[in-house]
């Protein structure tokens, strides 16, 4: 049996090299997730959950180098009143950091706690990632469970009046982090967590959300834009009764992106938003893997996600909606659609339903196409020309993946990076 | 101002002429009309002086004010101050109408050299255009032409040329689709707009229209080709006969 072998001889070498912190509450929880990591061995070519995305790069000891962007745009989220957590490579950064207190929610550093006996977090870590693990392995985020260094620990217990940033700076060609950070919203709270950042030449994250009922969380994370970086996060969120979760996440660049959403409907009118859109040109490869998962009544889930390609990038989408036998009224929606701006570029995708109860509404729809030429001429006969007119119809196409936005003020600021990031490729 | 000699075209994917010879001459200040019987080529004339791609022309030539059109890119057209009302406006989800009328309008202004308007000035100028025509604040915010009725879609095409005040207007069967309320809404736009500076080229199928915005001038175009010219009585006659006697008269 050539293939485990080889399988488990590159899960072998990879964990080698790591170092897993030691002692304190969360020491159970990496050895289940280094037993699990093991035992799955880390993905290879030939598996049908990536059969779209080449795992070797992000599996291999080394992570390929990559080069720093240097960029005189403002930084993300620049003019929003925010909290700012940085990471350097992957390193903590007291320096650049803001004090890490806000009312309504207490955020603690995993590398601080973690020697601790007792916090609320060992209830959660790795927790969520090992409830993920079924039906589908996702080994990249067992491994970072074992061996995440750092990450933020936020629990959400009011509501803060400003959105905490996670800062993920990438200063070393070589740099291969994995941060894990897990989030508690209490009933009756809400928060809005920002992310930005290519983080590392090569990272691993994983975010574990757990929402008690009527609790709300919101995500908007944009992963930075350096070209030759490489990204695999996880995120793992558990849904309580009328709880909302709403994340969404704008890539642009990026050799290689692999960003795996699952998230767990268990209370009755949850509801559970997630959305992306994603910009490439030329070496770039982003995938969306969803699994959504309800388990309760009368719960919605939304999956939107629209890709621009150009110069032979690749997009990829798997999305799926599981509807446990029970869970009566579900209302699923997915979609997702590239926009293919030459010949050369793909889009992937594999949409999938599996519903067990018989009172539901769920629909799914996946299209790929190039610009609408009769759009398109339309905007020049009045005196667009080309270029500008092919980017307000590139916009127009992500701007319903941006509507999933709640935050207004935030949705018009990624527009406009957007087309920023338009106008220099022009 | 516009003018079109021995113009000849055909489809640029199969060997089919389509237009055969026109020649044509709209002054400044003018109105002129083409009618004929479908498959005449009235819309592909329309489409090849905007510059849609598709057609190749083959002899002629076309000029607006001495500039060469046909050697223009379709947005350059557009800055020399040629403007085609569509017979089919299209629809843009995901633009604003206002978003895209003041992208127009400031593109037009910076390829001739101007300043863009301001935002304040801009709204300003659209609030009072817009209203002339009857359209209102909602029209004004939705996507392009999305959910736009056929009346409600031609008096944005006339809301466009309103603020894009071209030298030369193309109007392609302006009529389809439009209730008599509607078409006269739409011809009030055209006539507001009529100047001593400024040519219309109005293409239709019927002569209604023509009782709404006089023509000075009419032709009557079948085959590729104009066949007759001549005053609005032309039009009359046409309504009254239809094609056939004046197709007759001419073989």
């Amino acid at each position: 049996m050539a293939v485990p072998d080889r399988r488990l001889s590159e899960t072998d070498a990879r964990l080698e090299g790591l170092r897993m912190p030691e002692g304190g509450w969360a020491a159970p929880a990496r050895q289940d997730a280094l037993a699990r990591v093991q035992a799955m061995g880390l993905p290879q070519r030939r598996d049908e959950y990536w059969k779209f995305t080449r795992p070797d790069t992000l599996a291999q000891v080394e992570p390929p180098k990559a080069g720093l962007f240097h960029s005189d745009e403002a930084p993300m989220y620049d003019g929003i009143d925010r909290l700012r957590i940085v990471f350097v490579d992957g390193v903590f950064d007291a320096a650049q950091s803001d004090d890490l207190a806000l009312e309504g929610v207490s955020i603690e550093r995993l590398a601080e706690v973690g020697a601790r006996d007792i916090h609320w977090a060992k209830d959660l870590y790795g927790t969520l990632e090992a409830r993920g693990q079924v039906p589908v392995a996702r080994p990249f985020a067992a491994l970072n469970t074992a061996f995440a260094e750092d990450g933020v620990l936020i629990h959400v217990t009011g509501r803060p009046s400003r959105p905490i940033n996670l800062v993920y700076m990438h200063q070393s060609e070589s740099s291969d982090a994995i941060l894990h950070n897990v989030i508690k919203v209490d009933a009756g709270a809400e928060a809005t967590i920002l992310e930005s950042g290519p983080a590392a030449a090569r990272f691993n994250k994983c975010t574990e959300v757990d929402i008690a009922d009527t609790g709300r969380l919101h995500m908007v994370r944009s992963q930075g834009r350096d070209h030759e970086r490489r990204a695999v996060t996880h995120i793992f969120a558990r849904l309580g009764a009328e709880s909302v979760f709403k994340a969404f996440t704008l890539t642009m660049n990026g050799v290689l992106t692999r960003n795996e959403c699952v998230v767990e409907l268990t209370g009755d009118d949850a509801v559970a938003h997630v959305a992306g859109a994603c910009v490439g040109d030329g070496d770039f490869h982003h995938d969306d893997t969803v699994f959504v998962t309800h388990d309760a009544v009368n719960c919605e889930s939304r999956q939107v996600f629209k890709k621009v390609l150009n110069n032979g990038a690749t997009g990829v989408f798997q999305g799926k909606i599981l509807v446990k036998a029970g869970a009566q009224k579900t209302d699923g929606y997915q979609i997702s659609q590239s926009l293919l701006l030459d010949g050369d570029s793909q889009f992937l995708a594999k949409p999938e339903l599996e519903i067990y109860a018989d009172d539901v509404a769920c629909s799914h729809g996946s299209t790929s196409g190039a610009i609408d030429e009769d759009a398109l001429f339309y905007l020049r006969s009045r005196g667009v020309p080309e270029g500008p007119a092919t980017d307000l119809l590139t916009l127009a196409f992500l701007g319903e993946a941006l509507d999933e936005i709640e935050n207004r003020d935030l949705a018009e600021h990624l527009l406009e990076r957007l087309n920023n990031w338009l106008a220099r490729r022009r | 101002m516009l003018e079109i000699k021995n113009l000849h075209v055909k489809l640029e994917e199969e060997d089919k002429q389509i237009l055969k010879g026109v020649n044509l001459s709209v002054e400044a200040g003018k109105v002129h009309a083409i009618m004929g019987p479908n498959g005449s080529g009235k819309s592909t004339l329309s489409y090849v002086l905007s510059g849609r791609d598709g057609y190749e022309v083959t002899e002629g030539s076309a000029t607006l004010e001495g500039t060469d059109l046909l050697e223009l890119e379709p947005e350059e057209r557009a800055a020399a101050g040629l403007f085609l009302a569509f017979q089919y406006p299209v629809e843009i989800p995901g633009v604003g109408n206002m978003t895209f009328l003041r992208t127009a309008v400031n593109a037009q202004r910076k390829a001739r050299g101007q300043d863009e308007m301001s935002a304040a000035d801009f709204l300003k100028e659209v609030r009072a255009r817009a209203k002339d025509l009857k359209i209102d604040a909602e029209m004004l915010k939705r996507p392009v032409n999305v959910g736009f009725s056929g009346g409600e879609k031609k008096r944005n095409e006339i809301l466009q040329m309103a603020m894009l005040e071209p030298r030369m207007c193309i109007l392609d069967e302006t009529d389809s689709g439009l209730d008599v309320d509607a078409m006269k809404l739409v011809s009030d736009g055209v006539n507001a707009l009529r100047s001593e500076g400024r040519g219309f080229l109005v293409i239709t199928h019927y002569q209604r229209l023509l009782d709404h915005i006089q023509p000075d001038v009419v032709h009557i175009m079948a085959n590729g080709q104009i066949i007759k010219t001549g005053g609005p009585e032309l039009a009359l006659e046409v309504e009254k006969n239809g094609y056939a006697d004046i197709l007759n008269e001419v073989a």
